[in-house]
């Protein structure tokens, strides 16, 4: 059987001889009447969470998009001081571990072992990368008294740099940044909060894919997994460009 | 007066010997069950608890205001009565209420499933949702909160120095049991209907949850994020809603009310989905219009989200904003009408009963259409501003959550105990309780529309004297109105033990819950039914006895 015709028809649930022909496959809940039954509902139970989860991000947009409009400069100024190589670097790693994680999936569905702990393994290894790259421009605002609160200083923005093209903002406007790297602390906090869980359960699918469970047709929770991995891959996508690429030069 | 209950034979029935109830021992059995019926019953007895909690602080705030003078407690004490009583209200009782429990029974049976699509999900829910209620109960032991339910900023994130952030962590978590009730609701109602079992078959219990659930997954994260932005201004001093930083308070107030104005649809159209069942069955008639009442549920759900501003109307918003959601707002006013209309052309020329439930459903419908009508009032632009934050704000929504939600909920507890338990509860003393709870919420919450439409506003320890007359008929009526309720809890614990058997179906009803035994076993259904019939169907239900008396005979 060819690769390609194994993924748009996986292969039947292997039925042991010793059991009756109706068995049903050894990952069915006694609570649904089908495999295809419990497929559904756990795709579909997933879709929804993932609803709610564009809520939750929905309010942090929202606030965004506001003051973004109010307060355009301000935005500009700040967005220009964060690292965008960094930035840059870190949609590569992000983008990489949804191929991986999608390489899972196939390893799962191919019923590939060894494959899909590979793939697996290589998209916790990603996801720290992520956090480590996140982790080193988090301590630079620090270093720089970005961070919304008690220490935070205005003074790079109102006195930029000689040699820069960076405009001076009055200081009421300069106070504004603040509110940009809230949304930024928020923004990006809340998704390294989801990539730390994201990795948590991926650990989780490594420990029990040893037993071989997920790649002997029991697919639904690694292919769950992955809608949620892709989902927080492209929450990034969209943070990217709103919070780095505001207007560089 | 006639009745249709029809109790089995006392001297000889007895309880089905396998039930859910009985099927497994020991509390572990219940605090690691997956089985949805156990899981509501968790829930019953847990948001009971949270009730009469809730219920102590309504009791203080109604006790203060006895008095013109600020004379039994402190201004700030008050002040964290009546937040108390709106948080665990609201967060730990109204929202969970009907969904979490009699919907978490019944809406896998009415359907004809097994069990929810996510059993384990479902446990989680109601985890989470004590994990909720402890952090609300380590808030009030720590000394409480004073922000009043809707944590206004800037009071809540720099004014106040009461225990916001464990308040706001327990809101966080109990949300998030919200959400998963929501998902586990509609995943169910899309995926594990029986065959046969198709939309316009479903009772219209499970469409007006279906609705609520929709409410919860979408409406519960926005107000999360709006909690955690509230709480990380208050920990780490960021600055989304801080005027001195450049942020706007009014963000957040569209964050919150985008949830919590959807959010008292979570906690009505539930109740309604109680009240179609329980006028339909002491009606002996198909509701009237099952389609429009099935279609108002989801429109109610939609326009919902199209209304959060009518809460803003003095608080800078736009004019033209306000105008256009003061007319979204008259327009929910529409499918909550047609609900109206077609429970009252239900009952035309049905065979009415006056059974418990029907007295409260009976309470419901007058209570609401006040409490409804009144929030029309309050959607007008001109009204709203004369109005709003004065005790006539207070009576329309207690009418609407009190007089409509409570009432739904005891209706639909008296409807589905015996399917719950087995057994009957006592018929008269509860006739008298539904009496009680009416009369007591009358004169408790109509004097606040007279006392706010005369001006005296809400949230104060202390009001001039003239107003003392109607404050003290409301008091009076509180005192009533707690009678009310502590009736049932201690008429139905009795029952536990000493009420009639009931045998499967006392009511003659016709939903699947009916047609099993009660309590029911823990798969629900020996074999998957198949459904050949409307909802409602009572023909149907006799047909199917009669075939049951021939094969029996």
């Amino acid at each position: 059987m060819s690769l390609a015709s194994t993924i748009t028809n996986p292969p039947e649930p292997e039925i042991h001889a010793s059991h009756d022909v109706h068995e049903h496959p050894f990952y069915q809940k006694h609570h649904f009447e089908t495999a295809e039954q419990q497929r559904e509902a756990a795709s579909f139970g997933m879709w929804l969470f993932l609803l709610t989860e564009i809520m939750f991000f929905g309010g942090l947009f929202f606030a965004y998009l506001l003051y973004r409009n109010w307060y355009y400069d301000a935005f500009v100024s700040a967005s220009n001081s964060i690292n965008m190589v960094m930035g840059l670097i870190n949609t590569i790693v992000l983008i990489g571990s949804s191929f991986t994680m999608a390489m899972a999936v196939w390893s799962a569905e191919v019923r590939n072992k060894k494959l899909l702990q590979i793939f697996l393994l290589a998209t916790v290894v990603l996801g720290f990368a992520f956090l480590g790259i996140k982790t080193g421009e988090y301590y630079d605002k620090f270093a720089e008294h970005h961070v919304p609160g008690a220490s935070f200083d205005i003074h790079d923005f109102v006195h930029p740099q000689p040699g820069t093209n960076e405009k001076a903002l009055s200081v009421d406007m300069a106070n504004k940044t603040q509110i940009f790297f809230s949304l930024y602390f928020a923004m990006t906090g809340v998704h390294a909060l989801h990539m730390i869980i994201g990795i948590g359960i991926l650990i989780g699918l490594l420990w029990y894919s040893r037993s071989g469970i997920y790649t002997e047709g029991y697919v639904q929770p690694i292919e769950n997994f992955g809608l949620y991995w892709h989902f927080v891959d492209i929450v990034w996508i969209f943070l990217f460009p709103l919070l780095y690429l505001i207007n560089r030069h | 007066m006639s009745t249709i209950v029809s109790l089995p034979d006392q001297t000889t029935a007895a309880l089905p010997k396998r039930t859910y109830i009985n099927n497994e021992h020991g509390i572990l059995s219940w605090l690691l069950t997956a089985d949805h019926k156990r899981i509501a019953m968790l829930y019953l007895v847990s948001i009971t608890f949270f009730f009469f909690i809730g219920g102590f602080f309504a009791g203080m705030v109604r006790l203060e205001l006895l008095t013109p003078a600020g004379d039994l407690m402190a201004a700030d004490t008050y002040n964290k009565m009546f937040t108390m009583h709106g948080i665990v209200m609201i967060f730990l009782f109204l929202v969970p209420s009907v969904p979490a429990t009699l919907g978490n029974f019944l809406i896998p049976i009415m359907i004809g499933a097994k069990d929810l699509a996510f059993p384990k999900i479902n446990l989680l829910s109601w985890y989470l949702y004590m994990a909720g209620g402890i952090f609300v109960l380590t808030t009030l032991v720590l000394g409480g909160v004073d922000t009043g339910w809707t944590f206004t900023t800037p009071l809540s994130t720099h004014y106040l120095n009461t225990h916001v952030v464990t308040t706001a962590t327990a809101i966080f978590i109990a949300g998030f049991s919200s959400i998963f009730t929501g998902l586990n609701f509609i995943v169910t109602i899309h995926r594990m209907r029986a065959p046969g079992m198709t939309w316009f078959r479903l009772p219209l219990f499970v469409w007006s949850n279906y609705a609520a659930s929709v409410l919860m997954v979408l409406g519960t994260p926005v107000l999360a994020i709006a909690i955690v932005l509230v709480a990380l201004e208050r920990t780490i001093g960021i600055g989304v809603f801080d005027p001195t930083k450049g942020g706007d308070p009014l963000l957040f107030q569209h964050l919150f009310w985008f949830y919590s104005h959807p959010a008292v649809y979570i906690m009505i159209l539930p109740g309604f989905g109680v009240i179609s069942e329980v006028i339909s069955t002491f009606s002996r008639k198909r509701v009237f219009g099952y389609t429009a009442v099935a279609f108002s549920s989801v429109a109610i759900a939609v326009f919902g989200f199209f209304v959060w501003a009518h809460h803003m109307f003095i608080m800078g918003v736009s004019n033209y904003s306000a105008l256009v959601f003061s007319l979204l707002t008259m327009l929910v006013a529409v499918p909550s009408a047609i609900k109206i209309f077609n429970w009252s052309f239900t009952m035309q020329k049905g065979s009415i009963t006056f059974e418990t439930p029907m007295l409260y459903a009976f309470g419901f419908i007058g209570l609401f259409t006040i409490g409804g009508l009144t929030g029309v009032f309050l959607g007008a632009l001109g009204m709203d501003v004369m109005l709003t934050e004065t005790y006539f704000v207070v009576a329309h929504f207690h009418f609407v959550m009190v007089g409509g939600m409570l009432m739904a909920f005891l209706a639909g507890i008296h409807f589905w105990w015996p399917k719950l338990t087995g057994r009957m509860y006592p018929e008269s003393v509860s006739k008298l309780a539904a009496i009680i709870t009416f009369v007591g919420f009358i004169l408790t919450f109509f004097p606040q529309f007279v006392v706010g439409y005369l001006g005296m506003p809400r949230r104060y320890h202390a009001y001039p004297p003239e107003f003392q007359v109607l404050n003290v008929l409301s008091t009076a009526g509180a005192t009533v109105l707690g009678v009310g309720y502590m009736l049932p809890l201690l008429y139905l614990a009795w029952s536990l033990k000493y009420g009639a058997i009931a045998g499967n179906n006392p009511w003659q009803a016709t939903g699947l819950e009916w047609q099993i035994q009660s309590p029911p076993l823990t798969e629900n259904f020996i074999e998957t039914p198949i459904v050949d019939h409307e909802a409602y169907d009572y023909e149907w239900l006799e047909r199917t006895k009669e075939r049951e008396l021939q094969h029996v005979g």
